[in-house]
């Protein structure tokens, strides 16, 4: 892949018609001038509708709830400027304070979960199992699912008295608790729980590829000089995955920040509010409390935190590749 | 592969601790699925009477038939939604890769840098106006509305596979081709396309995947009738009238995980593909 970039950087005027070189261009003298035209704008033409809806439904989109944000609307968008209410309405709602609270729990736990049991599996994994494929396959699968099904399925396993409590008193546990669901306190774990069991297999899967990757002549060569297996990973391996534990860091981040229906399905937000994160916040008060100018400044917000962290990513990524 | 533990054939305990290590682990991963089928086809007093694990005594598929009947027009809703959805994203995606990596203009790779940071963003930022454009042009609470959302947010991650998937081919190719006199369309007709199948398939499945699984476009712009599967099992589920049954919550949860889950165990290999393409390099 870089190998084409590189040719296109180096070899060929980057703003010639369509890097045609003089061989094509002879080609196209004995074609009608019209023709060739077309052939310029055409690759315009196919891209432009894809760029125009970016632009507006992106860009204009993220710059309608801005401004949003900035009036007095509550059940239906006014144009009533109201300055930065609403941000100190937010800012001044404990509520969003736990939602967002709750997010760096949520988040923390879940990236860090993940990613300890998903380098521990894929390492594991690479160890010349037998059964190598069959094993992936059922870590991954609850990728394919919905958040929605796995809050489902959750939800009922961990429902005070008949789920995990019955089973475990059944096998003889007579005193065994577990009611995180319906404390205020505890709601937000099972939302981790849940959480880690579905994206586990995803960093299995990345790891695992990762691992594969590695230059075999390293290894052995540290072999040679007598370095144990642990030390092998913990000095060599590991740290040669770096890239791969940056990625992860990243998507799971970000699938923590986008967690919406996975709450919705196992809590609700509930009890109360105690299991509220950003996303849900927002969407009870732009589509079920009328409160859209509110729901605007708290997308704001989030679209803010993400794009901090992402850009900077997307920028070090794209000049990264550039230059390879 | 390589052996990457020294003397690991002479280490049996070693061996066995890790193979117990990963069937435990599976057996984790299982275990919710497992539940679910389990008590699906349990009835009610069964459920009360027996725990998470424990084996049906008189197996009945009552509680699917029920959840059949609930959840069968949401199901249809889906797949209507999820059809066009994919075909025409996934058709997009391919001309604009096309373009971006064979028929490169000034500025070609600013508008694609452009259109990659909306695989970023939270869509909470975009959802209140799209709500509004869809009442605007009378989609609201439609499926046509929700097939046109899914294709617009769908495009910047079709766009970013196939073009990623045409850096590939040789620029070569595509010259030749030039010189022989095909235009813009003639080649990739004839050329690209046919040389596209393995990325056409990993898009598929990763856009059918997205649109089936979605919940947040779905319980903002869709309503009743129009609901899709995701948005309806979580009415069902948290409604807080009547007797919660928990056999028909399973049979429906299933029912809404199967298409994926199919797709997902013929075609595993392209659904990681799709999943680590659409990570690392997004």
């Amino acid at each position: 892949m870089s190998r084409h970039e590189n040719l296109d950087i180096d070899t060929v005027p980057e703003y010639a018609e369509n890097s045609v070189d003089t061989q094509t261009k002879a080609a196209f003298a004995a074609r009608p001038a019209w023709a060739y035209r077309l052939e310029t704008w055409l690759p315009r033409l196919v891209v432009a509708p894809t760029f125009l809806c970016s632009l507006i439904f992106v860009y204009g989109f993220i710059l309608w709830t801005g401004w949003l944000s900035l009036t007095k609307s509550r059940l239906l968008p006014r144009n009533d400027w109201a300055g930065l209410v609403q941000y100190q309405k937010l800012f001044a709602s404990e509520r969003w304070w736990v939602a967002c609270q709750n997010l760096l729990i949520f988040g923390g736990l879940f990236i860090a979960i993940c990613l300890i049991l998903g380098v521990l599996i894929a390492v594991l994994l690479d160890q010349r199992i037998r059964l190598e494929g069959t094993l992936r396959t059922i870590y991954l699968y609850p990728m394919a699912l919905s958040f929605i099904v796995t809050g489902t399925a959750w939800k009922w396993m961990l429902t005070p008295g008949l789920g995990l409590e019955k089973l475990m008193r059944d096998w003889g546990w007579q005193t065994f608790t577990f009611d995180w669901l319906i404390d205020p306190d505890m709601a937000i774990y099972t939302i981790v729980i849940a959480g880690v069991w579905q994206s586990t297999g995803f960093v299995v899967a990345l790891f695992l590829a990762g691992l594969r990757g590695i230059d075999d002549a390293i290894i052995k060569a540290a072999r040679v000089d007598g370095a144990g297996p642990w030390r092998i990973y913990l000095r060599i391996v590991i740290p040669s995955l770096r890239p791969v534990f940056f990625s992860t860091f990243m998507i799971l981040g970000h699938i923590a920040v986008k967690s919406f229906d996975l709450v919705m399905a196992l809590t609700g937000g509930g009890p109360g509010y105690a299991t509220d994160l950003p996303a849900t916040y927002m969407y009870t008060y732009s589509f079920t409390r009328g409160q859209i100018g509110l729901g605007s400044a708290s997308a704001m917000v989030m679209l803010g935190g993400v794009l901090a962290v992402v850009v900077p990513y997307l920028y070090s990524e794209l000049g990264r590749k550039r230059h390879d | 592969m390589i052996d990457r533990l020294p003397g690991e054939a002479s280490q049996p305990l070693a061996r066995a601790a890790i193979y117990a290590c990963l069937v435990g682990t599976a057996m984790y991963f299982l275990a919710p699925l497992l539940v679910m089928a389990l008590t699906s086809v349990k009835s009610m007093d069964e459920i009360r009477d027996g725990n998470l694990l424990s084996l049906p005594l008189e197996p009945t598929l009552a509680a699917w038939a029920k959840a059949w009947a609930k959840m069968r027009g949401f199901f249809w809703n889906s797949l209507l939604l999820v059809v066009p959805a994919v075909a025409i994203s996934t058709a997009i995606g391919s001309f604009n890769g096309y373009v971006l990596t064979k028929w490169r203009f000034r500025g070609s790779e600013t508008l694609f840098g452009m259109l990659l940071v909306g695989c970023f963003i939270p869509f909470q930022a975009i959802l209140l106006p799209m709500a509004r454009a869809l009442g605007q042009f009378g989609l609201a609470g439609t499926t046509a509305g929700l097939v046109a959302v899914h294709v617009i947010y769908g495009l910047a991650f079709t766009t970013l596979f196939f073009r990623n998937f045409y850096m590939g081919l040789p620029d070569e190719l595509i010259k030749a081709a030039r010189i022989d006199g095909a235009g813009f369309f003639t080649i990739f007709w004839r050329i690209v396309l046919p040389l596209s199948p393995p990325i056409v398939v990993v898009c598929v499945i990763w856009q059918f995947t997205q649109i089936w699984n979605d919940f947040l476009f779905g319980v903002a712009y869709s309503s009743g009738e129009s609901q899709p599967i995701t948005v309806a099992l979580n009415n069902l589920v948290n409604t807080s009238t009547g007797v919660k049954e928990y056999n028909v919550d399973m049979a429906a949860a299933l029912l809404a995980a199967l298409p994926t889950l199919i797709v997902y165990v013929l075609a595993g290999k392209y659904f990681v593909k799709g999943l680590t393409a659409g990570a690392v390099k997004g």
